[in-house]
């Protein structure tokens, strides 16, 4: 909301010495954010004055109208200068920036030789001077009393600090000059000049004369509880707005259009009631205020053909739609160059049928930015005959009357607070005069009865229902400074809790075990492409995305359902960035659209939904799993001065999950899979207690090709909240006795996983096996069988193994090997 | 007898002469085998001692053991004087530059947000909160109308939304971390302390101050006599923890649909007034909405981005370098560990 200082002065008393700061620290103090603060003259410096056309020239040899201009700028000889615009004449008044004056933009004026004649200065337009974006031709003062010389800036009211304030939804009386300076005078301490309502509404009543008055009604009353319609006759459509009038709608922002719009605009700033001004000549019949139902389409202001909706809150007439209430004009019922007579509109419609009217046809204007925060019910009557007497000084037009329908009086609100509810609250002390001054000032009537106040609201503050609704009123009233600072007293969690969940811990070790062994953490953006998802070849659960609505580009409008493509993404980054090899790593969420979900009906917010209603409201959240997945790509130890560097591996990625699923004290088993984005012969899956909770291996060379990245780029991914808590650990006891090593080499064919051996081995070794360990694997060329050297130990517990013993162990073993997976024993 | 004296004398002077001749350690090892070890002379002429008659066999003993005495003796004198040597000599022959460059791995490093998120999250454990986090795909329910932000309220609009298709799903991504406070009240009883942090959302285009996928803290303390006092001590506690204990903060009126009162919370910070986040009393509509009785309790709550913090207490100029995930501005960080 942008505030011209002149427009409060007429409703702030200012204290003298008052300064631009100190309205903006005021502002803050009360809770509006000030977004700036300008001043076009600020942009102005050097001389420019007023100056009175006394001859014009003609210039004709060129190519556009030029102007060779005599001007009395109050000074000892005429003044002459060049001029583009042919907007004047003989006798007008003009702004004339002199030579040494910069316009905005660092435009120094001089004088110079141009089109053959000497220029001395400039005549200027409103663009020029940077107060309005109109550049039809140069300002032409209408006040023709203004004497000639007298600084131009002062004369038209440009040098003018406009302070912009942010209004929050709660504050929708602040979006008026009127509203935002009562706030003030509150927060300065002084008082606030209001507009005498009765004497407003019977100056009007005076003026009346005989005429036809366009009738109204409210068909549907939950749109509007009250409506206006003053009738105008013998309008001049054409009179020029007046000066003043449009430069505080340029500087609050808005455009000067015509002197029927402008007005309405004009009283909307300025007291926060939305009017239109329908030209009653297209009116048939009464004005009503009505749901679209049957009517299909409208076509509004902007020239937009709507189709309605049978909701969408209308002004229309016996035949036709006239608006979109609150909202939008329509365009055949606006006021014209010939229009004679205006119905003028003022209602307090309903702020939910308006909010819903905006959002339906994505159409937020000020009048419906103002009626969906509320307005006041009050205004309708003031606003509409502030603005039927600006229509007859300034537009010549007639008054005929006025019809009127309300549906319900404005009821008077009475809330009980008292100073020790409110003290309670902040944490401070507040005596009940101070409650008493501070929500007199805000507006409301105080009566005390007891200990308690009886405070009527206002009718312009819908917002002041409950205790902290006052308590917020007095407390920054006085200042959120005086409200002391204590911490409250440490104490234990309830419940037991205490420290981290089991899961928050163990997304932080694995984070940092990740990072400790030289991956780096990144947060991508879960947001994937449709070519993505093709790209990497999901199947199964993993291809099935959730889609954003309305996603911040085209391109990605779905949700990751694995961690990998963010991460390759990231990795092709870095190396496209100059890194040589990048390893990389994220924890994060990952959305699968797998579950037939409930959807919530309406539920009230009254009181607490009953267990069933937040069962179902918990059931309607999709479930999103915890993953945590990383990248390698490139070497994975580098090469110096100490020789060679390695690339790293799919062993790389598997030692990775390894550790990070032994940290957990859970056991796993390991499967050759077939799983995109995964190579389809190096993919390895992580299975606790039979269940899949993570693969690993080598990125598809398709998918690294696609990707530019390095060949035998390698990844995983693992399911942080799918791996099982485990109990407690039941210590061994360390054995100290000595530990006897046996070696055996055995062939099996190549299609017998190692994993199988060694459980055979385990499994036939018994459990004086302390641990095995394959120390050689090969397969020479051509061959089908696979050599396979495993080491294993013995131990007792309580002697000495003897040779014998052991070497039984190993044939045990051995045999037990033999026979699950078909192996021959080499040694 | 005395030509076995004699014998003995023979063999423990070859033992002597044999260390004294020892140059270094390794053939001071040779020695040690051909003249102190278990097969040395001495060792069998020890063995031998169960053939000789046995009232010769004590004053024999007696003979072997002192001359076996001065052979470990010379020996184990001989080793401290070649190894003193070793030292002084080979081991400064075998010197090497550990000035030279030793970075074989790959440096790892945790993400800024996560050590941060992690010291706020700690810091508040201390004062007895617990940690809670929840779904980034949230019910609106739970993100917006328990929060007191009704369906056609401007508030809803003020926060652009990610809406998940098909928009009936009522679901979204959530635009802060409070439906967790939500969800939290709606499970448990007070007294209330805990923090959420966790990854939100808003549709607002990357430039070098927004991201549309950002990060939040939020506290929530609901407890009996819980008033806005507390919620400014709470706020300098924070800020003096995360900025310096000489770092002040204000708070001004604002408006939050789930506060009332509501405040923006600024701290002072290198000379100038920094916005922080919002913060207010609980809204007794939301305290309402979760079954909380707000005869007997009150509360307050407060939510910051962790982007901003980070950007100011680490002097970071530009979003981009938070998210495009490159290594070379997270290693900066390390893991966090001081």
């Amino acid at each position: 909301m942008k505030l011209p200082l002149s427009w409060l002065a007429e409703f702030v008393a200012f204290p003298k010495g008052i300064n631009v700061e100190k309205i903006v620290a005021a502002f803050v103090k009360v809770g509006f954010e000030v977004e700036g603060v300008e001043n076009p003259a600020d942009n102005i410096k050097g001389p420019l004055v007023v100056g009175r056309v006394k001859e014009i020239e003609e210039l004709t040899e060129y190519k556009k109208p030029i102007r060779y201009v005599g001007l009395d700028c109050g000074e000892k000889s005429t003044r002459y200068v060049i001029c583009g615009a042919t907007n004047f004449s003989v006798g007008d008044l003009v702004v004339v920036a002199l030579p040494g004056a910069i316009l905005p933009g660092g435009f120094a004026i001089s004088a110079r030789e141009t089109y053959g004649k000497t220029s001395n200065g400039m005549i200027c337009s409103a663009r020029e001077l940077g107060i309005s974006d109109d550049h039809n031709g140069i300002i032409v003062l209408q006040n023709k009393s203004i004497k000639v010389g007298s600084p131009a800036l002062d004369v038209m009211g440009v040098n003018d600090p406009i302070i912009d304030i942010a209004v929050n939804p709660d504050r929708g009386y602040a979006m008026s000059v009127r509203g935002a300076a009562r706030e003030l005078a509150m927060a300065l301490g002084v008082e606030f000049k209001d507009v005498n309502s009765k004497a407003l509404v019977n100056s009007l009543e005076k003026k009346k004369k005989r005429g036809k008055v366009t009738p109204v009604l409210i068909a549907d009353k939950t749109g509007a509880d009250r409506i206006y319609l003053r009738s105008l006759q013998d309008v001049n459509p054409l009179s020029p707005t007046p000066e003043w009038m449009a430069r505080r709608l340029t500087q609050a922002g808005m455009r000067p259009i015509s002197v029927a719009v402008d007005v309405t605009n004009y009283v909307m700033l300025e007291m926060g009631q939305p009017l239109h001004a329908f030209d009653s000549g297209k009116i048939s019949g009464t004005l009503r205020v009505q749901r679209a139902g049957k009517v299909k389409e409208i076509v509004t202001l902007d020239n937009q053909k709507r189709k309605l909706d049978p909701k969408d809150l209308l002004i229309a007439d016996d035949k036709k739609p006239l608006a979109l209430a609150g909202t939008m004009g329509g365009l055949d019922s606006e006021v014209t160059e010939f229009t004679v007579g205006i119905a003028l509109e003022a209602a307090h419609f309903d702020a939910k049928a308006i909010a819903q009217n905006s959002r339906r046809h994505i159409l937020s204007s000020e009048a419906s930015r103002r009626f969906e925060r509320g307005v006041d019910p009050q205004l309708a009557e003031l606003a509409s005959a502030r603005a039927a007497l600006l229509l007859i000084e300034y537009a010549g037009a007639k008054y005929v009357g006025t019809a009127s329908k309300v549906i319900a009086p404005i009821k008077k609100r009475t809330v009980k607070v008292s100073a020790q509810e409110i003290s309670n609250l902040i944490g401070c002390n507040y005596s009940d005069k101070e409650v008493q001054l501070a929500l007199t000032k805000v507006g409301c009537n105080l009566k005390k009865v007891g200990k308690v106040w009886n405070v009527t609201v206002p009718t312009w503050r819908p917002d002041l229902n409950l205790l902290s609704d006052f308590a917020e009123e007095v407390a920054r009233f006085y200042g959120y400074d005086r409200i002391p600072s204590i911490l409250p007293a440490v104490k234990p969690a309830p419940s037991g809790a205490s420290g981290l969940t089991p899961i928050q811990q163990r997304k932080r070790a694995m984070a940092l075990s990740l990072a400790n062994k030289g991956l780096v953490e990144v947060h991508n953006y879960p947001f994937v492409s449709a070519a993505q998802m093709e790209l990497f070849g999901f199947t199964g659960d993993r291809a099935k995305t959730f889609r954003i609505a309305n996603p911040m580009s085209e391109e990605a409008p779905l949700l990751r359902t694995h961690l990998t493509p963010g991460l390759l993404a990231t990795a092709a980054r870095n190396l496209a960035r100059g890194e040589t090899s990048v390893a990389l790593f994220e924890t994060g969420l990952v959305f699968r659209n797998t579950e037939k979900l409930p959807s919530v009906a309406n539920i009230e917010t009254a009181k607490k939904p009953s267990p069933a209603q937040i069962k179902k409201i918990y059931e309607s959240v999709p479930k999103q799993a915890l993953h945590i997945g990383g990248v390698i790509a490139g070497d994975f130890v580098s090469s110096g001065w100490w020789g060679k560097g390695r690339k790293a591996d799919w062993l790389d990625c598997l030692s990775l999950v390894e550790d990070l699923i032994t940290a957990t004290g859970n056991s796993f088993t390991v499967h050759n899979v077939e799983l995109a984005p995964w190579h389809p012969g190096r993919c390895a899956e992580f299975r606790v207690n039979g269940k899949p909770i993570a693969h690993a291996g080598e990125i598809h060379p398709r998918i690294s090709a696609a990707l530019s990245l390095p060949e035998r780029t390698v990844a995983f991914a693992l399911i942080v909240d799918g791996i099982p808590f485990s109990a407690p650990v039941k210590a061994e006891p360390v054995v100290t006795m000595p530990a006897a090593i046996q070696d055996i080499s055995l062939f099996v064919n190549q299609d017998v996983a190692a994993s199988e051996v060694e459980a055979a081995l385990v499994s036939g070794a018994g459990e004086l096996l302390e641990s095995i360990q394959l120390f050689d694997r090969f397969q020479k060329p051509g061959e089908d069988q696979v050599s396979l050297a495993f080491s294993l130990v013995f131990r007792a517990p309580d002697r000495t193994l003897t040779s014998d013993e052991v070497s039984a162990l190993r044939q045990a073993a051995g045999a037990a090997a033999e026979k699950a997976c078909k192996a021959t024993i080499r040694s | 007898m005395s030509s076995m004296n004699t014998d003995i004398e023979a063999i423990k002077s070859a033992a002597l002469q044999a260390i004294a001749a020892a140059k270094n350690l390794d053939e001071l090892k040779e020695v040690k085998v051909s003249h102190v070890g278990d097969r040395s002379p001495i060792a069998r002429a020890n063995q031998g001692l169960g053939q000789i008659p046995a009232e010769e066999r004590a004053a024999m003993g007696k003979v072997i053991g002192t001359a076996r005495a001065d052979i470990n003796q010379s020996f184990v004198d001989r080793e401290k004087v070649l190894t003193a040597d070793r030292d002084s000599k080979v081991l400064i022959e075998e010197r090497v530059d550990v000035t030279l460059p030793v970075n074989r791995n790959m440096k790892g490093a945790l993400h800024p947000l996560t050590i941060l998120s992690n010291e706020i999250s700690d810091l508040f454990i201390g004062m007895g909160y617990t940690v809670q986090e929840g779904p980034e795909m949230e019910s609106s329910w739970l993100n917006f109308d328990a929060l007191n932000i009704p369906a056609d309220h401007p508030a809803r609009t003020m926060q652009d939304t990610f809406f998940i298709e098909p928009v009936s799903s009522g679901l979204v991504m959530r635009t802060h971390t409070s439906p967790v406070q939500i969800r939290t009240m709606l499970e448990n009883e007070p007294p209330i302390y805990v923090i959420c942090p966790g990854r939100t959302y808003r549709a607002d285009e990357l430039d070098a101050t927004h991201t549309p996928v950002f990060n939040q803290v939020e506290g929530l303390v609901i407890d009996k006599g819980i008033t806005m006092a507390h919620l400014k001590g709470t706020l300098d506690h924070f800020a003096a923890k995360i900025f310096g204990a000489e770092v002040t903060t204000r708070i001004r009126p604002s408006f939050f649909p789930f506060t009332e009162p509501s405040a923006e919370v600024d701290f002072f910070y290198n000379g100038r007034w920094v916005e922080w986040g919002g913060c207010g009393m609980v809204n007794p509509k939301v305290l309402q909405a979760c079954g909380i009785d707000t005869d007997v309790y009150s509360g307050f709550a407060f939510g910051m981005g962790l982007e901003r913090t980070l950007m100011v207490r680490h002097g970071i100029t530009d979003m981009h370098d938070i998210v495009e995930g490159d290594v070379r501005f997270s290693r900066q960080f390390g893991t966090g560990a001081r």
